[in-house]
């Protein structure tokens, strides 16, 4: 799953390939292996089959009781680096947690201290790593193809727990899990994603899962917040995934709206004027929420900004899944250090 | 000395509209004579260019030497060496180097580093403000009686207007042309590829295409009221081109170039956050790569030039944002342009020919660019049939960083010439 992120596309723009054979697409992708790769960078080029291989792993962790002895042996022995060069709690934690219950050892590679902020190159970093032989890396990190450079430089196992405005694997992995278990299935359904599209590595990978497995994606918010050719982002996506300018047409009918985090810092940029006018025109309230399908859910993938993105009336409310996440959270990451590590197939 | 004889060539010389058999003389390092019944002399050297296109020598007006102070990445010796191997007997040199080229002391430290060590013509570019910080003018007319050719602030734009327009002023006095890279600061916004389908794709900031085509606009403006002659460095744009196309047809002086790989490639070869297809102008799409095929062959285009921008290995194997803007040119542009505009049936021979040699030589008051009797001995001989596999540990340039690695095309240089002697 990781080779079509990685390989070079040389053979896409090659010469003896006419121009007009949709060199623009990326379609012309190898196929996904059936295997499970040796990374997971991200959610483009997965298939449905090995979307739901994850998404069934994760069911058998859930809910997250105390693990059974044979969850905590699955990978006994093993270790598990986090390598977060961008500030994160709750996407680490999570790992932690996975990694802990399925036995592994954990270790926290500070990068504050460490001597790439005295100058290292990546290169050097991953040279350094590698010689250490964790099993697993993930990382995280400000600026998109890091884990890929990465994990193209090594042996180890890597996964993306966010690079800048590129992927979020797991997060979208989680999304799913959380409206598959909510609706019982995926495809058929339409989702709304709202908000800033434009930096959102969430919004990325929710929109090629979705699209990948049969649900109809709808896009909205600012236009100064979206993202070009964000229609053209799944190739044979089964609904056309479509950019509205208001929300509210966004919301109409939908079965579930995913809310984005505004950076406050944003508003700096000229990207919108206030947080209070992006919380009036752009905030799910209970009033637009009204708009979509009776029983329809609300998922952000936090941390949240009350009032700004999300009226408090509704991260509180019923219609609310979002703790049902970040448990979720756990079980996927489970499942992908699993499938991943011990893959049974 | 310096005397050759090409034996049995296609001569081909856009400028006398020439396309004919026949041999062609060099004595004491200029055109003597050619024709079908042109005697060699005793005791010439002689070159056998059966099957081959004999052309004025390629002139490549923007290239990056990297000398002085960046000599990790190329010097005037391996750059101009990678000329030769790519059919170029003359290139103009940018000025950003270290220190930058904004003082006659520089400009005669790079003309006698190329006295000693080069292998083709080289003709600096001076810059236009001083240390490239788009502000104070910098000594354009000193520059230009060492020997500067025009001047540019490459790789950075004059993004105050009042100072491109007074720099136009100058420069037309000295008759120099000013080469714009076109690039508006705050629409491109420190992004690193086209804003499009792809900079979504690998969540990278875009540079929307209107940055260049703003900075075109504001050009064009500033070179009717001042009746400067500008030049448009690497224009990549559908919209660029059409304005160009329309400020010439009202006669504006303005002419621009097109690189070999913003003809050649797309936005989607930087899939896979590949960092040999990062360069500034980014690769666009396959929109305006048709409007750049119809532009070159149409004559809106005077010269395709490389941007050549040699940048050391481990510059390039790094993440893409971090990465720096440029790829090599110099040892591929022959071939991706015999491939990708002859073969392809997009550009003729003849008009492909102009846009290397007559095209460049005209619109830098250039040397050469001809086969006439008394022009400079400088001659490009190449194959157009003979299959390419382009292999970059191979070249000559000191650097590695293209992303044509492999391509198998048809047709290349075979031999280069400049005043006379064989270079490659």
């Amino acid at each position: 799953m990781t080779n079509q992120q990685l390989s070079p596309q040389s053979s896409v723009l090659s010469p003896e390939n006419s121009p007009q054979s949709s060199v623009l697409s990326p379609e012309n992708k190898p196929q996904p292996p059936v295997l499970p790769g040796k990374d997971l960078l991200g959610i483009r080029g997965l298939s449905p089959i090995e979307i739901n291989r994850f998404l069934d792993c994760a069911e058998k962790y859930l809910p997250l009781g105390t693990p059974s002895e044979e969850t905590r042996t699955t990978l006994a022995g093993r270790t598990m680096l986090n390598l977060f060069f961008e500030a994160s709690t709750r996407t680490r934690t999570s790992f932690e947690i996975a990694a802990k219950r399925l036995g592994m050892q954990v270790v926290n590679f500070s990068i504050g201290k460490s001597s790439l902020t005295k100058g290292e190159t990546l290169r050097d970093t991953i040279e350094t790593i590698d010689a250490m032989r964790p099993d697993v890396v993930i990382v995280r990190h400000a600026t998109a193809g890091v884990p890929a450079y990465l994990a193209n430089h090594s042996q180890i196992h890597f996964i993306n727990a966010g690079d800048g405005s590129h992927e979020h694997p797991t997060q979208a992995l989680l999304d799913a899990l959380t409206l598959r278990r909510h609706f019982g299935k995926l495809a058929g359904l339409s989702v709304a994603i709202l908000g800033d599209v434009l930096h959102s590595r969430v919004a990325r990978s929710n929109i090629h899962l979705l699209a990948a497995m049969g649900v109809e994606v709808r896009v909205g918010g600012p236009s100064t917040l979206q993202a070009p050719g964000i229609e053209q982002l799944v190739p044979n996506a089964e609904f056309p995934i479509t950019v509205t300018r208001s929300i509210d047409e966004a919301i109409a009918n939908v079965d579930a709206v995913m809310m984005l985090r505004i950076q406050r810092e944003r508003q700096s940029s000229a990207f919108f004027p206030t947080l209070g006018e992006y919380f009036r025109f752009y905030g799910l309230t209970r009033k637009r929420l009204e708009l979509a399908k009776p029983g329809a859910v609300v998922l952000h993938p936090g941390p949240i900004n009350r009032e700004v993105e999300i009226a408090s009336e509704v991260a509180d409310g019923p219609e609310s899944r979002i703790l049902d996440q970040v448990a979720n959270g756990v079980a996927i990451r489970m499942a992908v250090l699993e499938t991943l590590l011990n893959p049974s197939f | 000395m310096s005397s050759l004889f090409i034996r049995n060539g296609r001569l081909m010389d856009p400028a006398q509209n020439l396309d004919s058999p026949g041999h062609l003389l060099i004595e004491q390092g200029k055109i003597a004579a050619w024709g079908p019944d042109v005697v060699a002399p005793a005791d010439v050297t002689v070159f056998d260019a059966t099957g081959l296109v004999v052309a004025p020598g390629f002139i490549d007006l923007h290239v990056h030497l990297r000398e002085p102070g960046q000599t990790h990445k190329e010097t005037i010796a391996t750059g101009t060496a990678a000329a030769a191997a790519g059919g170029f007997t003359a290139v103009c040199c940018m000025p950003n180097t270290a220190p930058v080229n904004d003082s006659p002391l520089v400009t005669r430290f790079i003309l006698d580093r190329v006295k000693e060590s080069a292998s083709v013509r080289v003709y600096p570019i001076g810059a236009i403000t001083k240390g490239l910080q788009g502000e104070v003018l910098a000594e354009i007319g000193g520059m230009r009686e060492v020997g500067i050719v025009a001047i540019s602030d490459d790789g950075h734009s004059v993004s105050n207007a009042q100072v491109m327009r007074r720099a136009m002023e100058y420069a037309r006095d000295f008759n120099l042309p000013v080469t714009d890279h076109c690039e508006n600061k705050d629409l491109a916004a420190g992004g690193i590829m086209n804003e499009g389908l792809y900079s979504t794709l690998l969540g990278l900031r875009g540079m929307t295409r209107a940055a260049e085509e703003v900075d075109v606009a504001r050009d064009i403006v500033l070179s009717e009221l001042t009746g400067a002659h500008v030049h448009i460095a690497h224009l990549s744009t559908a919209g660029s081109v059409e304005m160009v196309r329309w400020a010439q047809s009202r006669g504006v002086r303005i002419t621009c170039e097109v690189t070999p790989h913003h003809f050649s490639l797309t936005e989607a070869a930087t899939d896979g956050f590949n960092t040999n297809a990062k360069m500034n102008p980014p690769l666009r799409t396959e929109r305006d790569v048709a409007a750049l095929l119809e532009a070159l062959a149409d004559g809106t285009v005077g010269a395709i030039a490389t941007d050549h921008a040699p940048h050391c290995g481990t510059e390039k194997d790094q993440d893409f944002e971090n990465a720096p803007f440029g790829i090599l040119g110099l040892e591929s542009a022959l071939s991706l342009a015999l491939d990708r505009l002859y073969h392809s049936r997009k550009v003729g021979l003849m008009r492909l020919v102009e846009l290397f040699s007559t095209g460049p030589a005209r619109l830098f008051n250039l040397p050469g660019g001809s086969l006439k009797v008394g022009e400079p001995g400088d001659v490009t001989i190449f194959d157009l049939e003979k299959p390419v596999t382009l292999k970059v540990s191979e070249w000559r340039s000191k650097s590695r960083n293209s992303p044509f690695e492999g391509w198998e095309l048809k047709g290349g240089p075979v031999a280069t010439v400049v005043g006379g002697v064989r270079v490659f």
